[in-house]
């Protein structure tokens, strides 16, 4: 129980800073997913190929490589930095790029799969009283399709929180030098490698208290939202 | 449909195959014991335990490995190269994972309590690397302003943070190669760690970066066995043994050689 008294509030910081990530790569990547599921249902060829491009390349790439790619490629070979003096600022915000452009990409394909559970009779309806395309998604099509998909989506949300570990690759930290939750298990079970199964066992749990609300929230607004057809 | 099912099947085989592959290995792995003997090294330090592209494995630590293994009358093809990253290595010794390591492990009291230790069989100390035409990092306390890199988890950066440089910004890979390609880039100012794999380092591209040369703590490098091993004054006996012949000369001349960083005297073995 040392271990707890010395290192608690380390591990707590560390979790803050996965919270942290996670909401940030979540809201980006809801928001990045919805135009992505919008260029490829688009009745404009350029914006499906571009929607499509993006989907299958970035999709079918490793997180890892995603990640590495948004620090040497994005920030040391083409300059995109978020903070130009401070490094834990920077790479806290690529990862955040790298994991909601990661995260888009399934979100998309969820959302797809939902926009083809609403009926055609529906948009086809929607259109003979004159609404636009946009006014079409925005009205009639979107919110069916977002209210069906909602248990497929924690699920690409819970995956998106415990991806965040992968930010260890850029050395994500907070000001004060502590890791995100997979850096600093590796730094604790480093310095206490009598331990190694406690330090597992405080991580996995810390994991669960982070993702397993997610599951439960998705289960009760799947139900409260459920389209009644 | 049937050419369906046949490719199904063959690839449900191919992956229980694979599955089983692994569980054999590991199972020769910890029944071998008696005519093989397992060895942690780095593989991804050059210069001291490396592994090649080819499958081969060099540097200063395999060397003397395999000088060890050879006074304990193993052959060269008689060991088994298990790498041990820097977390796992005293949980490795205590489950038999391997039978020595010598994979830059430091003497300290606090591993003792846990492993034996052989040696040293050499004394390292934290330095910094920068690239060739750096001129204005000349010690540790230059450091302020900067970006370090180092690896998560370990503890020379923080070192250097919390005594010499208190504005230092740290950048933490995985992996010291990263910290390699972001000096030459110039996207960060220095890496830290032991002189030894700083030289290491410095050895694969000459000419690109140098070491500063001004050691700031004091790392012995010993041998890790399991606690209680029987071989632990053997391996001394050889450790010194190497001093004398001029082995232990060798293995530092033949890896580290061209990396600019002198040899130092050989540490005086510590039979506690």
């Amino acid at each position: 129980m040392d271990l707890i008294s010395e290192s608690g509030s380390v591990i707590l910081t560390s979790f803050g800073l996965t919270v942290r990530l996670a909401f940030f790569s979540a809201i980006f990547s809801l928001l990045l997913g919805v135009v992505l599921a919008i260029f490829r249902v688009s009745p404009v060829p350029v914006l499906r190929w571009v929607g499509a491009g993006v989907v299958y390349t970035i999709r079918n790439t490793p997180l890892t490589l995603v990640m590495f790619f948004a620090l040497f490629g994005l920030s040391y070979q083409l300059g995109v930095n978020f903070d130009k003096d401070l490094i834990w600022r920077n790479a806290f915000w690529l990862a955040v790029l790298a994991l909601s452009v990661y995260t888009s990409t399934f979100v998309c394909e969820v959302l797809r799969s939902g926009i083809n559970t609403v009926p055609l009779g529906q948009a086809e309806a929607a259109r003979a009283i004159g609404l636009t395309f946009t006014q079409n998604l925005r009205l009639v099509v979107l919110p069916q399709a977002l209210r069906s998909v909602i248990n497929p989506l924690a699920s690409v949300m819970i995956a998106m929180t415990k991806n965040t570990t992968v930010a260890v690759t850029i050395g994500v930290t907070t000001a004060s030098m502590v890791n995100e939750a997979s850096g600093q298990m590796k730094t604790l079970m480093e310095k206490n490698s009598d331990q190694i199964l406690l330090i597992f066992i405080i991580f996995a749990v810390g994991f669960m208290i982070l993702t397993l609300p997610i599951g439960f929230i998705a289960n009760w607004a799947s139900k409260r939202f459920a389209v009644a057809r | 449909m049937k050419l369906k099912k046949i490719a199904a099947t063959v690839s449900v085989l191919a992956l229980a195959g694979s599955l089983a592959a692994c569980g054999g290995s590991d199972d020769t792995g910890s029944d071998a014991g008696g005519d093989k003997i397992k060895i942690g090294i780095k593989f991804d330090q050059p210069g001291l335990g490396f592994k090649e592209a080819d499958g081969d494995y060099s540097g200063f630590d395999v060397d003397m490995a395999e000088y060890i293994a050879e006074g304990l009358g193993y052959d060269d093809d008689q060991i088994e190269w298990v790498e041990a990253v820097s977390a796992n290595r005293e949980t490795f010794l205590k489950d038999g994972t391997v039978d020595m390591i010598l994979a830059t492990y430091s003497i300290t009291d606090e591993r003792k309590a846990e492993v034996d230790f052989a040696g040293p069989y050499y004394v390292a100390g934290q330095d910094i690397l920068v690239a060739a035409d750096n001129t204005d990092i000349t010690g540790p306390k230059d450091l302020d302003g900067k970006k370090l890199c180092s690896v998560t988890g370990s503890t020379p950066a923080e070192n250097i943070k919390e005594n010499y440089a208190k504005g230092v910004q740290l950048q933490e890979f995985d992996t010291y190669s990263k910290c390699v390609t972001a000096i030459e880039g110039g996207q960060l100012d220095a890496m830290t760690t032991d002189d030894i794999i700083l030289a290491g380092y410095a050895q694969q591209d000459p000419g690109k970066f140098k070491i500063v040369g001004a050691p700031f703590s004091e790392e012995n490098y010993g041998v890790g066995l399991p606690k209680g091993s029987k071989d632990r004054d053997k391996i001394n006996d050889l450790i010194e043994k190497s001093f004398e012949d001029g082995s232990w000369e060798e293995a530092f001349n033949d890896n580290l050689g061209e990396s600019g960083y002198q040899l130092p005297e050989p540490p005086t073995v510590d039979r506690y």
